[in-house]
């Protein structure tokens, strides 16, 4: 018995170590490359390196700019996610029915995948714009205060094709006696959305959800492209990974490393507990 | 009978409204890639087009040389896609039905790979690629993609709902893990599986920042959506780089079509009689 779970430990070993490679070379080892960076002051011009310990860590950590990025991504998260996973549900569930042609709507529902930032830009800019815009609505980019929900509506059209397809194929798992049983039950339609067809289709759901935070954590090429200037006025689509990307050049290298592994241990406790609460909860058959 | 009737037309009624709101936008963005810049700007609307310039696609084809870009993008898209659903199902198989050490732990460094995006681990990524002499490479596109714990996450859920007692009579019948793997986790899988090979086929075909920064020579080795952003922005020519971008998203719009019918139940019910 003990042999054979050795050898089920090697089997394992030999699939996971083509991620395990990829990960170490492109993940892990940038990430203490961050860690160690934040060790290190520069001078204003980037240069002459000296060795602080972690004073970095707490002047960055406990500053303004990090807490205005993690703020900004809260907000745009808060804006995105509970849009994003109710517009995926309805769609899926309102296109999952036995109909004639019901495939060429699950296309047209799918179509919005294939939009890369830059088209979902475009067309952002095409429908709200108050020169050209079919709703000619004031510039909601124009202004701090409203500058977020416009990042955020261009954010949600892109990823709606996403969720709806992963919800789809949630739906799409369950086997079909599953919900012809509960029909035979006398079930009404609501009824037996929400005590069979909801918990069958967790797992997607809790996936789902997780792609949207980390898509709204990380969001940075939709705003890139839909601000002007990048970031929006006063700074006010300026995420948290926006501003490490823009400390990106030696001179701000320091700080830019140290806010990246403040952001990357804040989300790994979000996820942590997210997971701790959800995985629990998710109904994995038998 | 009659109500049924009625509810069926309520349905497509709804779906075709749902539909309208989707594909309007796309509509939108072909009626200002073909008008030209300068009327619509002067005070037109993009619901009908204005002085059509037929020619703007192949111009945009022409001037940004997209027909070898979207080949680049082509080659590395398939071998991304490739890699990643291999890669993932075989961790998604260890995570979801094999005993070793340390399994949570090691799952959630897996999972923390997600945590942070390729804007922060850049700078390191592109000191490494360009150590090995792969820049202006495939192998220097492709390399960083390989694995993603995005894929792993979604196919070991789809594998842990897998009816336990269709894995006990595969036991019983004397199945090894790479028969059950082949044979019943992934066909029984195929509706997720799918989902995800759209999601990464899409996601690598997009990939805009890394071919970006990896690339010195774009002309040579940009990829599709490089060479969009290099179609000139002045306003005559506003419209070119919309309808750049909508001819590079036309391939994906094709592949969506033949692909849907694979996350829809109908072959998946086969394939667990068979």
């Amino acid at each position: 018995m003990h042999r054979e779970r050795w050898k089920e430990a090697g089997l394992a070993a030999l699939f996971l170590s083509p991620s395990i490679a990829v990960f170490a070379v492109f993940f892990y080892y940038p990430f203490e490359q961050l860690v160690l960076r934040g060790l290190y002051r520069n001078n204003i011009a980037g240069d002459n390196l000296r060795y602080v310990g972690w004073s970095q860590y707490t002047d960055v950590l406990g500053g303004e700019e990090f807490r205005e990025g993690i703020c900004n991504s809260f907000l745009f998260l808060v804006y995105t996610v509970p849009v994003g996973l109710l517009l995926g549900i309805l769609l899926a569930v309102l296109a999952n029915r036995r109909l004639r042609g019901i495939k060429v709507f699950q296309t047209i529902f799918t179509s919005t995948v294939a939009t890369s930032t830059a088209v979902a830009g475009f067309i952002f800019l095409a429908v709200i714009n108050p020169t050209i815009g079919v709703i000619k609505s004031p510039d909601l980019l124009a202004d701090p205060d409203t500058a977020m929900v416009g990042v955020a509506l261009a954010s949600t059209w892109q990823t709606l094709g996403v969720a709806f397809v992963i919800v789809l194929a949630g739906l799409q798992a369950i086997p079909p006696e599953v919900e012809e049983a509960s029909q035979l039950d006398g079930h009404g339609a609501l009824r037996r959305f929400f005590t069979v067809t909801l918990p069958l289709i967790s797992p997607v759901l809790l996936f789902l959800l997780i792609y949207l935070v980390i898509n709204a954590i990380q969001a940075f090429a939709i705003i890139d492209a839909l601000t002007q200037p990048a970031g929006g006025p006063d700074g006010s689509t300026e995420t948290i990974v926006f501003k490490i990307f823009e400390n990106r050049t030696p001179d701000r290298l320091g700080a830019g490393s140290v806010q990246s592994v403040g952001l990357f241990v804040l989300s790994f406790l979000v996820a942590l507990g997210q997971f701790a609460i959800l995985d629990k909860r998710v109904h994995y058959g038998e | 009978m009659a109500s049924e009737t009625v509810k069926k037309v309520g349905w497509y009624a709804l779906l075709t409204a749902v539909a309208a709101v989707v594909l309007l936008p796309v509509y939108f963005t072909f009626v200002r890639a073909i008008s030209d810049p300068t009327s619509i700007f002067g005070g037109g609307s993009l619901l009908v087009p204005q002085d059509v310039q037929t020619d703007v696609f192949s111009r945009a084809w022409r001037n940004a040389n997209l027909g070898g870009a979207m080949g680049r993008s082509l080659v590395v898209t398939v071998a991304i896609t490739v890699a990643q659903v291999i890669t993932s199902i075989l961790a998604a198989y260890t995570f979801a039905y094999l005993w070793f050490p340390l399994k949570r732990t090691i799952f959630a460094l897996f999972m923390a790979t997600l945590l942070l995006p390729l804007e922060v681990t850049v700078l390191p990524n592109l000191a490494t690629i360009s150590n090995w002499g792969w820049k202006d490479s495939y192998q220097g596109l492709i390399a960083p993609f390989l694995a993603t714990a995005l894929g792993t996450f979604l196919i070991r859920q789809s594998f842990l709902g897998v009816p336990s007692e269709l894995r006990d009579a595969a036991r019983l019948e004397g199945w090894g893990h790479w028969k059950l793997l082949t044979r019943l986790a992934v066909p029984l899988s195929r509706p997720i599986i799918a989902a995800f090979v759209l999601l990464s086929f899409l996601g690598a075909y997009n990939q805009y920042l890394w071919p970006r920064i990896i690339t010195s020579r774009p002309e040579e080795w940009g990829t599709a959506p490089i060479a969009v952003q290099s179609l000139t922005s002045n306003p005559e020519n506003a419209n070119l780089i919309v309808a750049g971008a909508l001819v590079v998203a036309a391939p994906m719009v094709v592949l969506l079509i033949l692909f849907q019918r694979h996350i829809v139940r109908g072959l998946t019910a086969g394939a667990v009689k068979g």
